[in-house]
């Protein structure tokens, strides 16, 4: 449904993020929080070649690589939206992000 | 050709100014929408529409993206997640600058820039999104099986959103304001039939605390001003929405409420510069009166472009 590439297995999850210096996932639903999302990701990729933006199916059995990471143990907002940097989560947010606030991430934490 | 000077821009990209910008496009009228976050508004948030003639059932992703597919077929240029710095509505051209200082200007401007979700205004409130506070029963109601919740709000919303979240939680308290809810009958029956559901009234949230996630709260009592904290797994918060209108402070007359006062052709005090939807000073907020206003603010633009 997203114009992002689709995470659909545990083991693409593990590819990506073994073989991207930066990644970037949100993992939701088709739901108010999630879409804004997704839509920031899509208009950002021009804007970081560098950085691989995916998406991964919140309810899907594999999405368990995210649901129950160690960052996301406090979460209770949809997306749960994962930050990678050579394989290692660099940064976990839940709940809805604007463009400017993923931005702010990316700079942070994937860009340098 | 200037390619930033449009004949006119529409500040908004909801369902008014998606409409305006159909319109307007269509009568060959070159047209911009520039839009602060994701085009569509307040219909992205909305799961299911059942009420927009001619459309039994859509979902509100799906209608804002048809909507803004018939504007760019007509022409129409649209700009979403863009930042706008400034406005200048005074006289003949009109200038709008975004935060990267991109300037585009216009003959006539068409406001709609529709509402948001109220908060709280707590400071804490930010850091327990999504650790906590939600905004939303049907995104994030399953995370709180079994849970001790607490919805703040009087209104339809937090009324039914309160009862639909008894499908998950072990208990809701509704936490209002006033002694009384200014929700619709059947709604604040439907939630005081629940067996789930109990009250706080003359009351609000005055604190939000945890480490990692929101371990408790702190209600006040309006009545008496006197505070008791509450153990508590989740706060879901519908306390109304309200006019994005701080960026046109000073530049057009808002009332008190910060909405837009429009006449009949959505034509504010300011010559060339019109309103439409939800910013609007007006009764009935739906997604088919926002259409409507759209429509009727880009006849009037046009009208006001050719007796220039
Ligand atoms: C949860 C929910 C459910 C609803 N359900 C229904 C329903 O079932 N049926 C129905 O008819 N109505 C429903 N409504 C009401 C309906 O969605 C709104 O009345 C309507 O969408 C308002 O449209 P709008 O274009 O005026 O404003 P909005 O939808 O608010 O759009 C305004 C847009 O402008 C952007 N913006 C804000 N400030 C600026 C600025 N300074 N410059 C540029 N852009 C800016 C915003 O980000 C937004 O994208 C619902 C509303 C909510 C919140």
């Amino acid at each position: 449904m997203t114009n992002l590439e689709h995470v659909l297995t545990a083991a693409q999850h593990k590819e990506v993020i073994e073989n991207n210096e930066n990644v970037m996932i949100c993992c939701g639903r088709m739901g108010p929080m999630c879409i804004p999302v997704y839509i920031a990701m899509d208009e950002l990729k021009a804007e970081y070649p560098n950085i691989k933006f995916l998406d991964m199916e919140f309810d899907s059995p594999d999405a368990h690589v995210i649901r129950n990471a160690p960052e996301c143990s406090r979460f209770m907002g949809l997306p749960f939206t994962m930050y990678y940097k050579n394989g290692k989560v660099a940064k976990a947010t839940t709940s809805i992000q604007n463009k400017e606030q993923i931005k702010a991430i990316l700079d942070q934490y994937l860009a340098s | 050709m200037n390619t930033n000077h449009f004949d006119v821009i529409v500040l908004g990209g909801g369902a008014a100014g998606l409409t305006a910008g159909i319109y307007l496009s269509r009568a060959k009228v070159s047209t911009l929408i520039l839009n602060e976050g994701m085009v569509g508004g307040q219909m992205v948030l909305t799961y299911e529409i059942a009420n927009y003639p001619g459309i039994e059932q859509t979902s509100g992703y799906m209608l804002s993206l048809t909507m803004k597919k018939q504007a760019e077929t007509f022409g129409c240029v649209v700009k979403q997640n863009v930042i706008i710095k400034d406005v200048n509505l005074e006289g003949s051209v009109k200038k709008v600058v975004l935060s990267n200082n991109e300037e585009y200007t216009a003959k006539a401007v068409i406001i709609a820039s529709g509402g948001s979700s109220r908060n709280l205004g707590i400071e804490s409130e930010d850091t327990f999104k999504g650790r906590g506070i939600s905004y939303c029963a049907t995104c994030d109601g399953d995370f709180y099986t079994g849970r001790d919740i607490i919805v703040v709000g009087g209104g339809n919303s937090a009324l039914e959103e309160a009862v639909s979240l008894t499908k998950y939680a072990k208990t809701v308290t509704i936490v209002h304001q006033f002694d009384h809810f200014q929700a619709f009958e059947h709604a604040v029956e439907a939630a005081k039939q629940n067996p789930k559901i109990n009250f706080v009234m003359e009351s609000t949230i005055s604190g939000f605390y945890g480490q990692d996630q929101l371990d408790f709260v702190k209600i006040k009592n309006l009545k008496t001003n006197e505070t008791t904290d509450r153990t508590i797994d989740g706060v879901f918060i519908f306390i109304g929405y309200m006019a994005n209108s701080t960026k046109f402070q000073n530049k057009v007359h808002l009332n008190q409420r910060g909405e837009i006062p429009t006449d009949e052709k959505m034509a504010t005090n300011i010559p060339g510069v019109f309103a439409a939807g939800d910013v609007r000073e007006k009764q009935i907020r739906q997604i088919v009166t926002a259409t409507s206003d759209g429509a009727i603010a880009a006849i009037s633009a046009i009208e006001y472009i050719q007796n220039q």
